[in-house]
């Protein structure tokens, strides 16, 4: 049996109602799936639909059974599992509180404009950054950001959407 | 157009009325009281009055099981509905359709911890296939309709639908059940031609096949049992099926093995064990039936027909997979069987023959017999012999007495046994029997049961009494929890910890109290006298059956291990220790 682990993101399109997103989590509490990060929102309002986006670790035969677990799901419309279906771009918006002063403020500001994150706000002690990208390079950035005196961060989740010219 | 006139719970009784439903399992409360002020109005739906809402649910699973109907349940809120939960995931696990409809506090009292209220979508959201609280009434026809749809559709399972007590009061809109459509549930029902002709190739070729059948060939429906009797005689091949699925096949024909896994017979387990091509039909690879799944029929390719994708692959990875209803993919099977002309290795197939014959030969079921104590294998052959040409069902409890049955009593056809296979609920037969009796007012409905199960809802023989339903309870009474004791004195050195029944109850005199009709046996020559006089009296009877008591059963596959492994009675036992691996298992 294949046992390597795999990092796979996952998009379910679901009917915005209460208690579908209870559904999704507890689907993943109660079979022991690992959730590394979820976001959701309504996509859809005509149809009211919502956007999940999942990324889960497991072994092959794992992300398996939560693609078929999660389209079991009676509110469930779709899933499509973007790793495994071809290229797709991820995204994740974090918003970074930094608070120094001197040589330190300096090097945030430049570190900020090198990972491009912008000022959404700033006090003579303080900076809330905000940077968009990929996993690695918010972590990036976050690492840096430590020893400059960050204070606080928050982060959106990934969400993620396929290449080409193809829908849901 | 939508009937303005009606208030909510008018709407939910239309509903069910419109969905074909004739009887409702109930218990009121504060917050269902419209629902039965309407039901005291109205004549077209029987209520069945139970003594608790646990009972309403395992009723309304019997019900279903039996008919192959929706069975529908009607409690009140809070208590009413966390007493529900056992039913509904007994439900889930053993894929019956039941809609749950549970009164709710009114919408602005919702999460102000008010009276008899729980929030119970959310406790019920992971025992349900899926569950609504209705808080429009604009709603409440879709709502009821779609529960129905979705409780019976693909994979069956328990539907609840939570309803606040002023959309019971206040009007709402009736829509007639055709013009509701599900947005999006549109399970697969018909399977992938391509893969079942690859399935049809493989049993051509199969030198060792089996087939190994489940509660998805009777939830498919009566014709699906056809086509699966008709395949295994096409095809001159073994079945075995699991504990849900007996009655699929009859257990009287030759090529049937009897049941396999933890309490299946020997020729069940190593047919499973040696077979080069397992085709599962409507069966999950529950660990009750793979045994250590390692060790799980090493040397097959395996074939898996299921209507749910998430049971594919979930335990043991096959090799062809078709998702779809048994009865259509059987169906499809037959055809394709037949327009390809398909003929089986004749040479291979019986040597394979040969082979099970010999297990057979071992006769496994068999016991050591007494004139001096009642054994429980004797008293379930003597209730066959009885019962079995008449029209008859049977609902256990858990334990001992249940894989006794199981392995005892013959099906010959679906829909006649009702069991808690998949959650394993002590306290299941006997409301079970009830609702198969609700259902089936002349058959003759007997609840195999243990004197510790029996217990557990014991008082739905008060619910039994008022409605003069002549259910017949069958105690094999060994003062033990037996299956406890048995894994006790395997895995715990016998120390039987708190697995004495002290103190039971005098069953004859319960009986009597109950307004049914007591009886013992407690000598092997008194058994067919009572089995006699049981069937005889056309009321509620409670046969106590004193049985021996410290009977184990057998064959046992224990935990942990593997078919090859499997334990043939106490001699085996003693050569072959249990290993240790296997007490972490349950």
């Amino acid at each position: 049996m294949e046992r390597t682990v795999e990092r796979h993101t996952i998009a379910v399109l679901v009917d915005n109602e209460p208690g579908v997103l209870a559904r999704v989590i507890g689907l993943f509490s109660g079979r022991g799936y690992n959730i590394e990060s979820l976001t959701v929102a309504e996509v859809n309002p005509d149809e009211r639909l919502s956007r999940i986006t999942v990324v889960t670790s497991g072994t092959p035969m794992v992300i398996e059974q939560i693609k078929a677990q999660l389209s079991r799901l009676v509110p469930v419309h779709k899933v499509h599992d973007l790793t495994a279906e071809g290229p797709h771009v991820e995204r994740e918006l974090v918003l970074v509180k930094v608070a120094s002063a001197g040589e330190k403020r300096v090097e945030a500001l430049r570190i900020a404009d090198v990972f491009r994150a912008r000022a959404v706000d700033s006090t003579n002690e303080s900076f809330v950054f905000e940077v968009t990208g990929v996993q690695e390079k918010l972590n990036a950035f976050i690492n840096l950001m430590r020893p400059l005196g960050l204070v606080d961060v928050s982060r959106t989740g990934v969400v993620a959407i396929s290449r080409g010219a193809k829908g849901f | 157009m939508a009937d303005q006139a009606l208030s909510g719970s008018e709407v939910v009784l239309k509903a069910l009325v419109d969905q074909g439903v004739e009887v409702i399992f109930g218990y009121p409360g504060g917050a269902v009281l419209p629902i039965y002020d309407a039901l005291f109005k109205q004549n077209s739906l029987r209520h069945i009055l139970v003594r608790q809402e646990g009972g309403a649910v395992h009723a309304a699973e019997g019900y279903a099981r039996s008919t192959g109907k929706v069975g529908v349940v009607l409690v009140t809120s809070g208590p009413g509905a966390t007493n529900a939960v056992t039913g509904l995931t007994d439900a889930l696990m053993d894929s019956i359709p039941v809609v749950c409809l549970t009164g709710q506090v009114p919408t602005h009292l919702i999460g102000n911890d008010a009276f008899q209220e729980a929030d119970t979508t959310g406790i019920t959201r992971p025992c349900t296939k899926h569950n609504y609280l209705v808080k429009d009434p604009a709603d409440l026809a879709r709502v009821m309709h779609e529960a129905f749809y979705v409780a019976r559709t693909g994979r069956p399972g328990p539907v609840v639908i939570d309803l606040p007590k002023d959309i019971l009061v206040g009007p709402a809109p009736y829509v007639a059940p055709e013009r509701v459509k599900h947005r999006s549930y549109r399970p697969q029902i018909k399977g992938d031609t391509k893969r079942i002709e690859q399935a049809v190739e493989m049993m051509a070729k199969a030198k060792r096949p089996i087939f190994y059948c489940g509660g998805g060939v009777i939830n498919s429906g009566p014709a699906a049992s056809k086509l699966l009797t008709q395949l295994v005689r096409l095809t001159g091949f073994p079945c075995t099926l699991t504990l849900m699925g007996l009655g699929a096949f009859p257990a009287a024909d030759p090529q049937f093995l009897g049941m396999l896994g933890m309490h299946g017979t020997l020729e069940a387990n190593l047919a499973m064990h040696g077979c080069d091509l397992l085709i599962n039909i409507g069966a999950r690879f529950d660990d009750r039936v793979t045994g250590r799944i390692t060790a799980f029929s090493p040397n097959s390719k395996k074939i898996h027909v299921d209507i749910d994708p998430s049971s594919i692959n979930k335990n043991v990875p096959v090799d062809v997979a078709i998702v779809g209803d048994a009865g259509h993919v059987l169906e499809d099977m037959i055809k394709i069987w037949k327009a390809r002309q398909a003929r089986t290795d004749q040479k291979a197939i019986k040597a394979w023959w040969a082979d099970i014959e010999g297990w057979r030969k071992r006769d496994c079921l068999r016991y050591r017999t007494s004139t001096e104590v009642i054994k429980p294998q004797y008293a379930l052959q003597r209730l066959y012999a009885h019962i079995k040409d008449r029209d008859h069902y049977i609902t256990t409890e858990v334990g001992q007495h249940q894989m006794w049955a199981a392995q005892f009593l013959k099906f010959e056809e679906p829909n006649r046994w009702m069991t808690s296979g998949g959650l394993g609920t002590m306290g299941y037969g006997l409301p079970a029997a009830m609702g198969v009796q609700v259902a089936h007012p002349k058959a003759l409905v007997i609840d195999v049961a243990g004197e510790a199960s029996i217990l557990m809802n014991i008082q739905e023989m008060s619910t039994i009494a008022q409605y003069r339903l002549p259910v017949k309870v069958f105690i094999l009474n060994n003062e033990y929890m037996g299956m406890v004791r048995q894994w006790q004195e395997l895995l715990h050195g016998g120390r039987y910890s708190e697995s004495y029944m002290d103190s039971l109850p005098d069953f004859v005199k319960l009986a009597d109290a109950f307004g049914a009709v007591g009886l013992r046996a407690t000598k092997p020559d008194e058994v067919d006298h009572v089995i006699k006089e049981m069937i005889d009296t056309d009321r509620a009877v409670i046969a106590d059956i004193v049985v021996d008591k410290t009977e184990n059963c057998f064959p046992m596959i224990p935990s942990g291990a593997a078919h090859n492994e499997i334990l043939l009675g106490p001699e085996d036992e003693a050569k072959k220790p249990v290993s240790e691996d296997g007490m972490v298992l349950v």
